[in-house]
């Protein structure tokens, strides 16, 4: 800036001309000068103020920020690892009804490679293969050498010995990773329950537990759900009668020559499956892949119980006589038509003996006779039939808890003509699963009511479904089917078991092909309920293709096959179920020991 | 008298710092007493589960079975059957021993099979 002299030579030159005095001048002068200089310190001071306020602003500022973020913040870091700590087992044991495990977790470790910080990758590739023969040598060493991938995974879990034996080659390219590997400590038991497990999203520090099929797969999201906190799943299945059951199921299934065998035992009033096993079975730890050929009824991880639609033979007979009692057409001792061959149309309904022409309705039972019932299915009509199989559920899939469960939805003719009537009514021309067959008997021997199949422990002892049938036909169909069993000519005499008082109906079923039957091969079922005095369990047994030499003749019926093998099971089962055995001096009592 | 007020407010001010600063060492190693305290609650759960786990298979009924058969000599165990179940009338009346005999002195004690082997 340009400084303004105190005596401006113009105004000097300019006071001399006309006398004024030039103090005058210089003092104006002076005060200009100063007052600009006053504006200047000014603004200077209100900028330094400005700056000082600004600090101040901050600073506080930053406090208020803080004490903010302290008054508003609630967690703490160390409740977040308090948190961490509970889920510990990313997924959730399953137990059976009395807190034997069946399936948990255990800690592995998975084996992965990073090529590029190899020190040696040709001797780690060699070492390796000698440590897991199973690898293929050659790809290993292209993996490992090509230099093309950064990231293998080796081995999805391995053992602490083996990780040891890695951990000792030095290599730091060779890296592990935590896993928590699914375990079922009773290998093969429970299998088609269990269903199995694969790992799903794999990482370097965790890897998902995915459910691939049974229970598995159905609660998955009730496994993995961590809101849970680890509480185990507990399933109405009994460990101990579990392996009583395959163990005898195996045999007899050996002993009666058959591909197959299933069998279901539930309690007849909460519908809770005590155990259910279907043969051949597999090792859930080491769950084989599915049969690419052939066909797929016979693959182990088909669960003949739950996904096999079998036409169910003359186990159906006890729904038609119960349909006929319940709309007051016949009385257990009314007689029914027997003359055989039944001629309907251009199709002939026979007997496999004569049982000459009439039998009373509980004989008709008693003896399997398919021309008896058939003409209690005539008289009760179409309607009641459809109507008393859709309660006792066979016209939907079971609401059991697998995933295979929604898969086996019963074949049932359409239109249901006469003559799909009479079939039925002895168990053919409709197809359903065992379980079907196990809910259904259940319902009979509850007393007519409603039950739902479960694979959960429920604490029920009593019925609480709906009506199906009234308890007075549910008891004399008991009483019918005990005489099955008990009566010296009853079809399944071999299932008697002293003290348990089976009452059940055998069943035997040609095989359909395409375009008619098998001859030679049948499915053989028995369905039975005890004891009958008190029912609280349902077995149902079926052999796949049995066939044993029996009395000079090979025998394929249920009677010599399926009934045997239900026996023993109940002979071994039912005390392991803490079920007393009914004394024979006439007392009528057992008594719950434990469970 | 304004002079004892300033001391008597640093007394304070200083008594309140020293409270402050001990209470929150305090806090902080509590803090890592728990943090240390969860991890090894976090391991015992691991290895817990992994005992329940051994357990359940070392208690798998197919080896308890090949078990009770492999020592049928000494144990005599068979399949539970109806057999097995009394009536408690059925048992004879608690006789009066007024001199018990000594009734295992003399029996070497029963082996059970042992597990050791199979553990891993």
């Amino acid at each position: 800036m340009r400084r303004e002299p105190l005596l401006p030579l113009a105004q000097v030159a300019n006071a001399r001309a006309h006398g004024d005095d030039i103090s005058l001048i210089e003092a104006k002068q002076r005060a200009k000068r100063n007052r600009q200089l006053a504006r200047k310190e000014r603004v200077k001071a209100e900028n330094r103020l400005l700056v000082l306020a600004l600090c101040f602003v901050i600073g506080f500022g930053a406090v208020a920020v803080k004490m903010g973020m302290v008054a508003t913040s609630g967690v703490d870091d160390d409740q977040v690892i308090t948190q961490a700590t509970k889920i510990v087992n990313n997924r959730a044991d399953i137990i059976d009804r009395s807190g034997n495990i069946l399936a948990t977790n255990f800690p592995t470790r998975a084996l992965y490679a990073q090529p590029p910080l190899m020190i040696d990758p040709e001797r780690a590739a060699k070492e390796i293969v000698k440590i897991f023969p199973d690898l293929d040598p050659k790809r290993i060493t292209k993996d490992f050498i090509g230099g093309k991938r950064k990231f293998i995974w080796v081995k999805k879990s391995i053992s602490p010995e083996q990780a040891q034996r890695v951990h000792d080659l030095g290599e730091p390219g060779l890296l592990f990773a935590n896993r928590e590997m699914r375990i079922f400590p009773n290998g093969k038991l429970a299998a088609h329950i269990l269903g199995g497990t694969r790992f799903g999203e794999e990482g370097t520090r965790a890897a998902e537990v995915v459910g691939v099929a049974g229970v598995e797969a159905y609660f998955d999201d009730y496994l993995r759900n961590p809101a849970h906190e680890g509480a185990p799943l507990q399933l109405s299945i009994d460990l101990s009668a579990q392996a009583v059951l395959e163990d005898v199921l195996e045999d007899g299934m050996i002993f009666m020559n058959s591909k197959g065998a299933s069998a279901i035992m539930m309690d007849v009033h909460s519908g809770e499956i005590m155990a259910m096993a279907s043969l051949p079975d597999f090792d859930p730890n080491k769950r084989p892949r599915p049969l690419t050929q052939g066909d797929r009824g016979d693959d182990p991880l088909f669960n003949r119980a739950v996904q096999g639609l079998y036409e169910l033979g003359s186990t159906f007979k006890i729904f038609a006589v119960g349909s006929a009692l319940e709309k007051g057409l016949v009385t257990r001792a009314s007689e029914v038509n027997t003359t055989t061959p039944m001629k309907v149309g251009k199709f002939k309904i026979e007997d496999f003996h004569d049982n000459g022409p009439s039998l009373t309705v509980e004989d008709v039972i008693m003896k399997s006779s398919n021309t008896g019932t058939a003409r209690l299915a005539v008289q009760a009509g179409t309607t009641a039939q459809r109507r008393i199989l859709k309660d006792l559920g066979f016209f939907e899939p079971t609401e059991i808890e697998l995933v295979e469960g929604p898969t086996a939805k019963p074949q049932r003719p359409d239109p249901w003509r006469e003559i799909n009537t009479i079939t039925i009514s002895y168990g053919h021309g409709l197809s359903a699963s065992p379980l079907h067959l196990a809910t259904a008997y259940a319902m009979i021997a509850n007393g007519g009511r409603k039950v739902v199949p479960t694979l959960r422990r429920l604490d029920i002892t009593e019925s609480l479904g709906d009506r199906v049938m009234s308890e007075t036909v549910a008891q004399e169909l008991v009483r019918m089917l005990r005489r099955v069993v008990g009566d010296e000519e009853g079809t399944a005499t071999m299932a008697e078991v002293a003290g348990y008082d089976v009452a059940g109906k055998t069943g035997t079923a040609e095989k359909a092909v395409r375009g008619g039957y098998k001859e030679d091969a049948v499915i053989s079922t028995f369905a039975s309920i005890f004891p009958a005095s008190d029912p609280r369990y349902v077995l149902v047994v079926s052999l796949d293709e049995p066939k044993i030499q029996a009395l000079g003749k090979e025998r394929r019926t249920a009677g010599w096959t399926a009934a045997p093998v239900a026996g023993e099971i109940i002979t071994r089962v039912a005390p392991i179920l803490g079920l007393r055995p009914i004394a024979r001096d006439g007392k009528t009592e057992y008594i719950q020991t434990s469970n | 008298m304004r002079y004892i007020f300033y001391l008597l407010s640093l007394a304070l001010v200083l008594g309140v710092a020293y409270w402050a600063y001990t209470e929150n060492y305090t806090t902080q190693a509590s803090n890592l007493r728990v943090k240390n305290l969860n991890t090894q609650i976090a391991e015992e759960r691991a290895a817990l589960s992994e005992l329940n786990a051994e357990w359940a298979y070392l208690n798998r009924p197919e080896r308890l079975r090949d078990l009770a058969d492999m020592n049928f000599e000494s144990l005599r165990l068979v399949p539970l059957s109806s057999k097995h179940f009394a009536e408690l009338d059925a048992l004879p009346e608690p006789r009066r021993y007024d001199n018990l005999p000594a009734l295992f002195e003399d029996q070497e004690p029963v082996k059970v099979g042992n597990t050791e082997g199979e553990a891993q």
